[in-house]
């Protein structure tokens, strides 16, 4: 069989603006989780039971679902309630609600990889539980939690290809309506193919490169 | 508020059957990740093999052979599953959306579970290896009954989460026409025009993922097991 990339080579901007919704998606999903996720890991260890429970819970079923049902129940199902929201808006909360669970195991694992002399020294030194938790604990384990909160947006850049299903135009959506014209759906997805593991490749170098440059050591 | 529900529920379960969709697509379900699994753990045997075989080595087909190894997980890992199932599903060697699935799913798993394998291998103490070798063991003898057994144990964990995942990530497979659970419980949406075939389906997966997950720790129970009575 051979394949023909002159249908699919002058279409090569519409994969552009695909492209940059995906990063646009994906970027904004990892803020609000990220935003979330910290409330909710914070929430994971707070010492107050009902609390504790209700984050377990949260995480429990975020990550015992799959992206596509919540995804689904969000656009598709949640009308039924009268909450109508746009492919767009549905998109981005559920893939932030989505990263909101993962995250928030995160950031209870950096949390919970403090040592717990820097408690008691926060506690020697008179400060309340919100303060010991802001100014000592958060922010050593944010720096921990960087690594893994990196690999959650290259894992998101992967997942937004599932908003295709919503119809927003990223870029594998791009791709099925490339494809509708030109019927040359092999070259069209190795096209897109590539573009997603040149944003993965991209963003684990320069997190690779951040990492460097924050490390402790 | 009760009887609505109830109403909601005979719709989206009993009329017509609907149930039985629900079974048909959880079976698609478990049945494409229990394949993608099996074809995952051969490849990642295969596959971690060739990256522990090659390490250090200069030998230039092992060389080669670590290159194309790399090159595989990198570009699996590096892309989104959908965008796989469609280019196999694009190909025409390809006869229906279930094989794309077996293999897209298969070949993913494999790219994930060779790191799995890969790190297991590595995670065990070099001294064991110099044990064996020492005892005048080869080095083939030393991986199988010395490194390995050890190994797997390490990987257990990791390699039962990523089945997990597998069960979870079917869901995608409804993009390419296949009728798992997730696709059913759109099917049966677009006739009953509410969320809660979304809701069943969910709480189809969460149970599937908790049995899972209480199956995995009986069974890293069981492995620890031979730890204590060292």
């Amino acid at each position: 069989m051979g394949f023909d990339f002159s249908l699919v080579i002058p279409r090569l901007p519409f994969f552009w603006t695909g492209t940059i919704v995906t990063i646009e998606t994906s970027a904004l999903s990892l803020l609000f989780g990220s935003i979330l996720g910290v409330f909710i890991g914070i929430m994971r260890v707070l010492p107050f039971k009902p609390a504790r429970s209700l984050a377990a819970c949260y995480i429990y079923v975020i990550r015992g679902t799959p992206t596509l049902t919540q995804l689904f129940f969000i656009y598709f199902g949640l009308p039924a309630l009268g909450v109508n929201l746009s492919a767009m808006a549905s998109g981005i909360i559920g893939l932030s609600l989505n990263s909101a669970g993962y995250i928030g195991e995160i950031v209870r694992g950096g949390i919970e990889g403090v040592p717990s002399g820097q408690w008691e020294a926060g506690r020697v030194l008179g400060l309340s539980y919100q303060k010991m938790m802001r100014f000592i604990v958060l922010p050593q384990a944010l720096r921990s939690m960087l690594p893994a909160i990196g690999n959650e947006f290259v894992t998101l850049i992967k997942e937004s290809s599932l908003l295709s299903t919503l119809a927003i135009t990223e870029l594998t959506m791009v791709g099925q309506q490339v494809r509708s014209v030109t019927y040359a759906s092999f070259e069209t997805f190795i096209i897109v193919g590539a573009i997603y593991l040149i944003l993965t490749t991209v963003t684990s170098m320069a997190l690779r490169l951040l990492e460097k440059k924050w490390s402790v050591m | 508020m009760m009887e609505t529900l109830i109403n909601s529920l005979t719709r989206a379960l009993l009329r017509d059957d609907r149930w039985k969709m629900y079974l048909q697509g959880l079976e698609l379900t478990l049945m494409i990740a229990a394949v993608a699994c099996a074809i995952g753990i051969v490849i990642g045997i295969l596959v971690a093999s060739a990256k522990v075989a090659a390490q250090g080595s200069g030998n230039p087909v092992l060389r080669a052979l670590n290159l194309l190894c790399e090159a595989y997980t990198t570009v699996i890992r590096g892309t989104p599953l959908v965008v796989q199932l469609l280019i196999l599903y694009s190909l025409a060697a390809i006869p229906n959306g279930l094989t794309a699935c077996f293999i897209g799913f298969g070949l993913n798993s494999g790219a994930y579970v060779s790191e799995i394998f890969r790190s297991g291998i590595q995670s065990v103490d070099i001294g064991q290896m110099e044990a064996g070798r020492s005892l005048g063991l080869s080095r083939g003898a030393t991986m199988r009954f010395i490194i390995l057994p050890q190994a797997v144990k390490n990987v257990l964990p990791a390699l039962f989460n990523e089945f997990i995942a597998l069960v979870k990530e079917t869901s995608i497979a409804g993009y390419i026409a296949v009728n798992e659970l997730t696709k059913m419980a759109n099917n049966i949406k677009s006739r009953t025009y509410d969320f809660t075939p979304f809701l069943l389906a969910a709480a189809i997966y969460l149970i599937l993922t908790f049995m899972l997950t209480r199956l995995q720790k009986r069974i890293e129970r069981r492995f620890a097991k031979s730890d204590k009575d060292r």
